[in-house]
């Protein structure tokens, strides 16, 4: 099975839809980490102990209670090239360490794309499910019940003290990470973003880029998630993050109302500037095109601007990115040109060329 | 968010310090990093969770060195990992690493997680024992709470549960 048909379509077949409080949290995730109790963890196993774990995790997708989840299609890491990696990266369906350092790695996708499995990651398997919106414990809910499938079938590393047991330190015990994306322009504009960013990494969460782990925060986007896996239930953890996900939703919905009180006609400016930009920029990098979304998305939701949907927006952000762009231009893209395509293809995307 | 340092880049480094028992917290970017000496040299301008764990493990080593027992001489038996690769790479070998390790990862737990014991989700085939001995404890705390509230029906049933479970674990 080609990745092909997961990175024809920018947008999975679950961004179309729109989860709850959509016009602050992007998406929910829940990523569970699991190891066999029988092989090393990938780091020291041999080429065979992970292929005998890809196979035996690939046999699992044979119980019939995955067929609720629709079709799922397992894909070998070896058999995609550079680009379709890439994209599915931008798709966030698997992580940049399966794509660029994994052995025998593999990832079993649902049609819809909101389940992903990756396999031979840091750990030999990584359920992780994807909604759109505010919807953690709808995804919490769906990784357990896979969670319990892979159980009946396999025996997980697993200690009556330490939990599940995982490669990382960070990552041990209930091996769960639990994030939701956020866009948060007017906690930025309003120079509340700070104050509020740390107060969350003082109880046991944390603040990163996007695309994880030591990626910045672009166009307003935070990625909030629990640092503490050992110690705390997943009910807790999820808990824990969902009421502060709901008070700096509270945050961001005041600040947003102050702004368009206190200052409306700036905020104008700034959102019809920006909407200016993108629709009639020659070139713009990747740093410019995200900050310049942020301001179209939040005159979309402030109702400044209108007849563009939050969907568009979600799929200019995946195509916006190196991998999609260079697809789209069917590789004619040269290393110096990235710029300049990325403009021509927000202008077409905002039907004006 | 911007580097706390020079206020001009953009912060791509968030991390807490635990000195002492006091915390603080670092947003910093990556120029401003390498001049407070936060990066940790041979990691090629990356700084990943892997070389923040092996900062806080071989921490560990050189406060508890003069104890009897070296950690050159920890082995994983069944991986092959010592102690001092897996304080090197903040990574385990396999999961015996941890049986192996036990001693000296309590104090890893505490500061990474705050916690060293596991209290979530139980696998059913595995866990067995564990997982009976975790439905009696929560129905000591149903049986408790009868009693405060005077209803002694509903505890009676419960103590036989909790008789029945315990007469499963020791048989």
């Amino acid at each position: 099975m080609s990745a092909i048909r997961f990175t024809e379509q920018p947008l999975s077949h679950w961004m179309k839809t729109t989860g709850a409080e959509s016009e602050i949290v992007i998406s929910s995730r829940v990523r569970i980490a699991r190891n066999l109790k029988q092989h090393p963890f990938p780091l020291l196993a041999t080429n065979r102990h992970l292929e005998e774990v890809q196979d035996e995790l690939k046999e699992v997708l044979d119980d019939p209670r995955f067929q609720v989840y629709g079709e799922i299609h397992p894909i070998e890491l070896s058999g995609l090239d550079e680009l379709n990696k890439k994209m599915l990266v931008e798709k966030h369906l698997i992580s940049p360490n399966l794509a660029n350092e994994s052995r025998n790695g593999a990832v079993f996708i649902s049609d819809d794309e909101s389940l992903s499995i990756m396999v031979n990651e840091e750990d030999h398997l990584r359920i992780q499910c994807l909604y759109p919106g505010f919807q953690l414990k709808e995804a919490w809910e769906k990784a357990t019940a896979v969670d319990d499938i892979f159980e009946d079938h396999v025996n997980f590393a697993f200690d009556d003290k330490r939990g599940y047991l995982t490669s990382c330190p960070t990552n041990v015990g209930t091996g769960l990470r639990a994030s939701v994306m956020m866009h948060l322009p007017a906690l930025v504009l309003t120079q509340q973003i700070n104050r509020i960013l740390s107060a969350v990494s003082q109880i046991g969460l944390t603040v990163r880029g996007i695309y994880g782990e030591g990626s910045e925060a672009m166009g307003n986007l935070f990625q909030i998630s629990n640092q503490i896996t050992l110690g705390q239930s997943e009910a807790e953890i999820i808990d824990n993050l969902r009421s502060v996900v709901l008070q700096i939703i509270g945050h961001e919905k005041a600040a947003r109302e102050r702004l368009i009180q206190e200052s409306r006609l700036r905020v104008t400016d700034r959102v019809m500037r920006s909407f200016g930009i993108l629709s009639h920029a020659a070139m713009i990098d990747s740093k410019e095109a995200a900050q310049r979304l942020s301001d179209v998305r939040l005159g979309v939701d402030l109702g400044l601007i209108e007849g563009l949907t939050p969907q568009c927006l979600n799929e200019l952000m995946v195509l916006t990115q190196p991998g999609f762009l260079y697809n789209s231009y069917d590789g004619s893209v040269e290393p110096g040109e990235m710029d300049m395509y990325r403009a021509r293809l927000i202008r077409e995307k905002l039907g004006k060329v | 968010m911007l580097c706390q340092e020079c206020g001009k880049r953009p912060a791509s480094l968030h991390f807490s310090k635990i000195v002492n028992g006091d915390k603080s917290e670092y947003h910093l970017c990556e120029a401003c990093a390498r001049e407070k000496g936060e990066l940790i040299p041979g990691t090629s301008g990356g700084f990943s969770i892997h070389n923040l764990l092996s900062g806080l493990l071989n921490f560990e080593t050189v406060e508890q060195g003069k104890r009897a027992e070296s950690p050159e001489n920890l082995r994983c038996e069944v991986c092959g990992m010592t102690y001092s690769q897996f304080s090197k790479l903040g990574r385990f070998g396999c999961s015996s690493c941890y049986k192996y390790f036990n001693d000296r990862l309590d104090p890893l737990f505490k500061r990474v997680h705050g916690s060293t014991v596991h209290t979530g989700k139980v696998p059913v085939r595995v866990g067995g024992a564990i997982r009976t001995k975790r439905q009696i404890d929560d129905l000591k705390r149903r049986l408790q709470d009868s009693i405060d509230h005077e209803e002694f029906e509903a505890a009676a049933q419960l103590r036989d549960q909790i008789r029945e479970l315990e007469r499963q674990i020791s048989e």
